[in-house]
């Protein structure tokens, strides 16, 4: 009998503007940084970090669900690229 | 008596405008709440600014899933007219009724000032009786405004006329100068700037009564053709 675990996979969302779409807020906080004595640091870009369980049978089942949900509700496809990716795993 | 719904989220707060505005058309305007699935009856829709949902995640992103939404989509594809204010703009670009999408102002400043608009098409709702190159004195108010769309997107809104109103000075660095676009019919009308506070001498402007004007007649005539 094959059995599966329904375990919570911790995933992390990171959302970001796609290339070529404008940045006022990365290119803002790239300019305060010489004034602060941090020199040599450019393409800053700013986006969003979404950090959740998702209850899953596999890895494979977890990212599908993430992916998902991140291009349905977390990212505005017209404007934004979603990355998914697996944290630590926690049984509970 | 046109029959005009003024769709209300949890964080609207431009709804009462937007129905005075309408009302003082002569349009019977009412409020309705956006857990509402039916709209019939009503011969235009107005999603007003503010910040639908608190404008958590992105502005307009979880109003799009509101139970009205669905209700808003059937209305528009039967031609009835359509008009997203503001956060109503953002709330109907991220429910695909409007392409594009509304961005951070450029210099990341928020913007509450008077801007000059003008007259580019007159080919909607909200500018039918308006005169193409009028210039228009209307407030804007928003943080995200500035419109963005890729190539394609761009060259069928200026093809097809569907740019209804653009900026004289580019206040947030929306592409194209675009303060307002329409959908293909031109029934879907979403604009940044708030012609609903520009009724009155009074407070600065009636510069928007002819949009509001525009939208009460049209919205009529649409549904009863």
């Amino acid at each position: 009998m094959v059995r599966f675990f329904v375990v919570n996979y911790f995933v992390i969302v990171d959302v970001t503007l796609r290339a070529g779409i404008a940045d006022p807020e990365g290119a803002t906080i790239e300019k305060a940084l010489p004034a602060l004595g941090f020199t040599g640091v450019s393409d800053v870009k700013a986006g969003k970090s979404f950090r959740m369980n998702i209850e899953a049978t596999s890895e494979t089942d977890a990212l599908n669900k993430a992916t998902a949900l991140a291009e349905r509700l977390l990212s505005n496809p017209v404007i934004e690229d979603a990355h998914v990716r697996l944290g630590e795993v926690s049984l509970s | 008596m046109t029959r005009i719904g003024v769709v209300v989220f949890p964080g609207s707060n431009c709804e009462y405008d937007a129905l005075n505005g309408v009302a003082s058309l002569g349009a019977q305007a009412e409020l309705v709440w956006h857990s509402t699935t039916d709209l019939s009856g009503f011969d235009g829709v107005i999603l007003p600014g503010g910040f639908a949902h608190g404008d958590y995640l992105r502005p307009g992103a979880l109003a799009r899933f509101s139970p009205v939404m669905d209700a808003v989509r059937r209305f528009a594809e039967d031609g009835g007219s359509v008009l997203g204010i503001c956060n109503g703009f953002q709330v109907l670009t991220e429910a695909g009724l409007l392409p594009g999408a509304l961005q951070k102002n450029r210099g990341l400043a928020f913007l509450c000032q008077p801007t000059t608009l003008v007259v580019s098409s007159t080919t909607s709702v909200l500018t039918s009786r308006a005169v193409l190159g009028d210039e228009l004195i209307i407030p804007i108010n928003h943080f995200s405004g500035s419109y963005i769309c890729d190539d394609p997107t761009y060259d069928e809104l200026v093809t097809h006329n569907r740019i209804v109103l653009t900026y004289k000075d580019n206040p947030n660095g929306s592409r194209g100068d675009i303060a307002g676009i329409a959908n293909e019919g031109g029934n879907v009308v979403g604009l940044m700037p708030h012609p609903e506070r520009a009724m009155s001498t009074l407070l600065g402007s009636e510069d928007g009564r002819i949009l509001l004007e525009s939208f009460v007649a049209t919205s009529l005539a649409t549904l009863s053709r």
